[in-house]
């Protein structure tokens, strides 16, 4: 992203994609030459089906502002059902973060397949909109400095 | 000698039953599990309504396990728990009987678990009053009173897995949190860890968790953590129609899927 403005929040993100779909799409992006937020680290799966809910909780641990979650839309996954369980863990674990205080908006969830390469621009460009505008995660790095005073590294 | 009492000492008079697994009285008017191997002691016995300790936890312990036949006395949280444990395969047919108890108070055998399942469907499922109103003022909270809310319980959480301990449905051999390569939760107690360890706590009961609170009652600072299983339990009566506790062949909700699954969220 081109701004002149230092002074300007960017949020950090972190995208779970799967490599059979978003993974192959994002690679698509790059080689159609779309430019997108650099915002973003992707990091590879198998597949969403391997995405435990804990990992997104590592995520955000380690000083994420946001996370985007992408992969097979339903019915291509390259696993058969990968993505169908994903779907049942996100529809709970979404659920219950908003149960403890933490805004789901943080999290985007998308089905991003390998011939969409402009629908993976767009999703992360809106996605890191819409995390800059929710600012720092300030509640959550609250309690990762005060976690810092106990953890013996 | 009520008749509780004396159905203990014939079963374990007829030889037939070696252990049983009960409640007994404990201190401040609380009711505590005994474990009953000699008729003489059957008399220790009670139930009434101070007894809502989940005892289907001690089924399948190891200390537990390889006793002659056993009995369980069981309340409704323990009932249900145990048709979960059998939809799971972590207990098995004929291995125990258990004691359940009418409303007008009358003995009843169950030793299959169809038997079970069949007295368990009679049963109420879901919160209580008390309950589902402690959920609705959570709910109704702002996120960031939610949050501050959470904060704080969790802040005073230590750790002592006493939640899991008493959970029927927490029989991992090796829990997440004993594995320290990746260290998933960390060992000393901050806020932070805490909340990982309660939203995988409650992550990994969606579908299983049979809402008998006993991980809030078993927990030595009162934290309201049994909110967090009820939360993923009615997430997955509404979302999947899926109900803990009430079939002996039902799958979990999270270990199957229906292409149809609607959600909202997913552009």
């Amino acid at each position: 992203m081109e701004t002149n403005n230092t002074n300007s929040f960017e949020p950090k993100v972190v995208a779970f994609v799967c490599n059979w779909c978003t993974y192959a799409g994002a690679d698509l992006t790059g080689t159609s030459r779309i430019k997108y937020a650099t915002n973003v680290k992707i990091i590879r799966f198998p597949c969403t089906g391997r995405i435990d809910f804990m990992l997104l909780m590592k995520a955000f641990a380690n000083g994420a502002d946001g996370i985007i979650i992408s992969g097979c839309h339903p019915n291509d996954c390259h696993y058969t059902s990968g993505n169908f369980h994903a779907r049942r863990r996100w529809m709970i674990f979404r659920n219950l973060l908003d149960f403890i205080g933490v805004d789901v908006n943080r999290i985007v969830f998308s089905w991003v397949s390998a011939a969409e390469g402009a629908k993976w621009a767009e999703v992360v460009n809106e996605s890191v909109d819409q995390f800059r505008q929710l600012g720092p995660a300030t509640s959550y790095q609250k309690l990762i400095k005060n976690s810092e005073f106990q953890e013996v590294e | 000698m009520n008749n509780l009492q004396q159905k203990a000492q014939q079963l374990l008079e007829s030889g037939n039953y070696g252990l049983i697994v009960g409640y007994e009285k404990g201190t401040s008017g609380k009711a505590r599990p005994v474990f009953i191997r000699k008729a003489e002691h059957a008399s220790k016995l009670i139930f009434d309504e101070s007894c809502d300790q989940n005892i289907a936890v001690y089924l399948y312990r190891q200390e537990i396990k390889h006793n002659k036949k056993k009995v369980i006395v069981a309340n409704h949280h323990t009932l249900k728990s145990i048709v979960e444990l059998a939809a799971e395969n972590q207990v098995f047919d004929g291995d125990f009987m258990v004691l359940a108890f009418a409303e007008n108070g009358d003995i009843i055998e169950l030793n299959t678990f169809e038997e079970i399942e069949k007295h368990v469907a009679t049963l109420y499922h879901g919160l209580t009053e008390a309950e589902a109103a402690m959920m609705k003022k959570i709910e109704d909270m702002s996120l960031e009173d939610r949050w501050a809310f959470w904060e704080n319980e969790f802040s005073k959480c230590i750790k002592c897995y006493a939640c899991r301990a008493s959970c029927p449905m927490c029989y991992c051999p090796t829990c997440t949190v004993e594995i320290n390569q990746p260290q998933w939760i960390s060992v000393p107690s901050h806020t932070l860890g805490n909340l990982e360890w309660h939203v995988m706590r409650a992550m990994h009961l969606a579908g299983r968790c049979v809402t008998c609170g006993q991980c809030g009652k078993a927990c030595p600072l009162e934290l309201p953590i049994q909110l967090l299983t009820y939360k993923v339990a009615l997430d997955s009566k509404q979302f999947f129609d899926s109900v803990a506790g009430t079939s002996i062949c039902a799958d979990n909700a999270l270990a199957i899927f229906k292409p149809e699954d609607h959600e909202n969220f997913i552009r």
